[in-house]
């Protein structure tokens, strides 16, 4: 366990960034993230805005620990994730970190109740049961605990996007994080997700940070990272 | 707790592509049972084979070679001693061709603990008599319960058992091709003229029929006292003195012994039929050699199925290692469905080579070399079905290994990107 002395004084910060930078190497060296310094506070809904192919998606990977090709440090509650090994990066992620993608990942063999409990039952700290009704409780939440003994493939886009946000939720994550979320959903849709994700961090004080390429979308957050070639530019 | 999530992902991918399962099951299945089934059919005929002259055998068999003396006089002479000594037409030495002190060596033998039984053969030459046409013949005389309990020699014998031969002093079990020549029955009595002049009948108590024609034209067997008579001789007159071992293993370090210690000619099976262990160890390699390609190309299936199945699943391998789950976890996944597909497909398979071999050794088999012999012979060694599912279980691991591996290799980012 490496725990780097916190450079910073405050301890609010659940995520942290410092000097993050990373570069394709084929065919010719692009630097693609330069200098990344960037931090989320805990129960902040934060939105990474800017255009496409300005490196928005590729930090979110580092930050989600699923990409450990960088230079420089992560932290997640003050705990260093760089240079962690492959297992350890995916008990940080099942135990810490939630995703929601654009397309929703749904396991297409497994009901929409067993892939809520999926990454529950991965972590292994809680019983069957229990992690049946906190899945059923997180389907309540999002409206869409009728359709928990469907196969994830006989629901609509929506539904689905807010099984995997139930999903996400299934382990309590200190972070949630998102890679256009809304970006395959009907604006009521979209909507549908931008208030339970508020929700959550208002109400529940778990952070958010999402990667969007909506306007509309970021403004409604807390606050905009924004990002062009590869640098944090407000 | 987390294995179970995994063993329970595994048996959902299975029972979603059912037919690809079963396929790769059945490939186990069929490579498992043709296993079994040919090892315990080859055996069985190996075991048929060399019973039929290993059995009958003596692991060491003593006997008295007539040869030249090894030491002429001459050697013994001060006077020609250091000179190269030339003698033409050296002949053998003039003796019965009876086994020296064969009672007391005998009774030494059966104590030895490595000994499992001594019995005593009387080999008498004669010659069959039908009116005025004379037959070459060989009479054994034989202890005969002991010769059936060491050397099977109820296996050769129609028509009668052994103790019918044991319980009639003048009984013969005469060999099968001269009784046919001879137009004799069981019961009838055949006329015998032994090498010294004398004139035997004896009663035909069997037929003795070993599969070898010129065997059975020649050789009948007596009691040893019949035997001895024939030969004009008295009890202590034994050509050959047949032993059997616990062990065949000890048969060379035993006939080396005996031979030493009472200065006998004894000659050893493996000696003696070096091309039987030949023959059976060739057919094991076939055996084991056609077993082991029909496992690997039921592996190469699994293989195959697989790694197609990986390809179908990268996303949900994405999505997995995502939400947490680890690059072992994803590989153990994929190695549980080998597992299952080998275990499910190995069980069936020990199962049919069971029943096919059982069908086998039910298929009438008739043969002239063992008269008592219906059914095709299978070995039913409980150790080939634990070779089997050992192969099962090995093979399928490693089929599963690699494109486990791979699964476990792959980066989410890159699929999820990739969308």
């Amino acid at each position: 366990m490496a725990y780097a002395e916190s450079t910073s004084t405050q301890n609010n910060h659940i995520l942290r960034t410092v000097e993050v930078q990373k570069s394709f190497v084929d065919p010719v060296e692009v630097e693609v993230l330069k200098n990344i310094n960037i931090w989320v506070d805990k129960g902040e809904f934060v939105s990474i805005m800017g255009k496409s192919g300005c490196g928005k998606s590729t930090l979110l990977y580092i930050l989600s620990t699923m990409d450990t090709n960088y230079k420089g440090q992560l932290f997640l509650a003050d705990r260093l994730l760089t240079g962690l090994s492959g297992n350890e990066l995916a008990v940080v992620r099942n135990e810490q970190i939630g995703f929601v993608f654009q397309f929703h990942y749904l396991l297409p063999e497994f009901s929409v109740l067993h892939n809520v409990m999926m990454p529950g039952l991965k972590l292994g700290k809680k019983s069957r049961e229990e992690v049946e009704f906190d899945a059923m409780k997180q389907l309540r939440l999002l409206g869409v605990d009728d359709q928990a003994t469907k196969k994830a493939t006989q629901i609509s886009g929506g539904q689905k996007q807010r099984v995997a946000i139930a999903r996400a939720l299934i382990n309590e994550p200190k972070i949630i994080m998102g890679d256009e979320p809304t970006g395959n959903l009907d604006s009521r849709n979209a909507d549908i997700v931008f208030d339970i994700f508020k929700e959550l961090s208002s109400e529940l004080g778990t952070s958010l940070l999402v990667v969007t390429h909506d306007a509309d979308f970021a403004k409604r957050t807390d606050r905009i990272i924004e990002m062009a070639d590869g640098r944090v530019i407000s | 707790m987390s294995n179970g999530v995994l063993i329970q992902i595994a048996k959902t991918h299975l029972l979603t592509r059912k037919k690809q399962s079963a396929i790769a099951s059945l490939g186990v299945t069929f490579g498992i049972g043709t296993f079994i089934v040919l090892v315990s059919f080859m055996t069985g005929l190996n075991g048929l084979l060399d019973g039929l002259i290993l059995n009958r055998t003596p692991h060491v068999r003593i006997y008295n070679e007539v040869k030249p003396n090894p030491v002429q006089p001459i050697e013994k002479s001060e006077r020609f001693k250091g000179s190269v000594n030339m003698i033409h037409s050296i002949k053998p030495k003039q003796e019965l061709s009876s086994v020296r002190n064969s009672l007391p060596m005998m009774a030494v033998l059966k104590k030895n603990p490595l000994i499992k039984g001594v019995t005593p053969q009387v080999s008498a030459r004669i010659f069959y008599q039908s009116g005025s046409v004379l037959l070459n013949g060989n009479a054994i005389g034989i202890d005969v319960l002991e010769e059936d309990r060491l050397f099977n020699f109820k296996q050769y014998i129609v028509g009668a058992n052994p103790s019918d031969l044991a319980n009639n002093e003048n009984g013969i079990v005469l060999g099968i091709g001269v009784a046919k020549k001879l137009s004799l029955n069981i019961g009838d009595r055949v006329q015998m003229l032994s090498s010294t002049g004398a004139t035997f009948r004896l009663k035909i108590v069997g037929f003795f029929q070993s599969g070898l024609a010129d065997l059975d034209k020649m050789q009948s067997y007596v009691n040893v006292k019949m035997a001895q008579r024939i030969a004009g001789q008295g009890n202590n007159f034994i050509t050959d003195i047949s032993v059997k071992l616990y062990d065949i293993e000890k048969a060379k370090y035993m006939s080396d012994q005996i031979a030493n210690t009472y200065g006998v000619n004894a000659i050893d099976i493996k000696t003696a039929n070096a091309q039987f262990e030949t023959g059976t160890s060739i057919r094991n390699i076939i055996t084991y050699a056609v077993s082991i390609t029909l496992l690997i190309v039921a592996g190469f299936g699994i293989y195959n199925i697989l790694n197609m199945v990986i390809y179908e699943k990268m996303n949900d391998i994405a999505i997995l290692k995502a939400t947490g789950f680890s690059g072992s976890d994803v590989k153990k996944i994929f190695i549980y469905q080998a597992m299952f597909i080998g275990i499910v497909g190995g069980l069936l398979g020990l199962l049919l080579g069971g029943v096919m071999s059982y069908a086998i050794s039910k298929a009438p088999f008739e043969t002239e070399a063992i008269p008592t012999v219906k059914t095709f012979p299978v070995n039913f060694d409980p150790l080939f079905y634990l070779i089997g599912s050992v192969f099962a279980l090995i093979t399928t691991f490693f089929a599963g290994y690699l494109p486990a591996k791979k699964a476990s290799k792959i980066d989410p980012v890159d699929i999820i990107r990739g969308q």
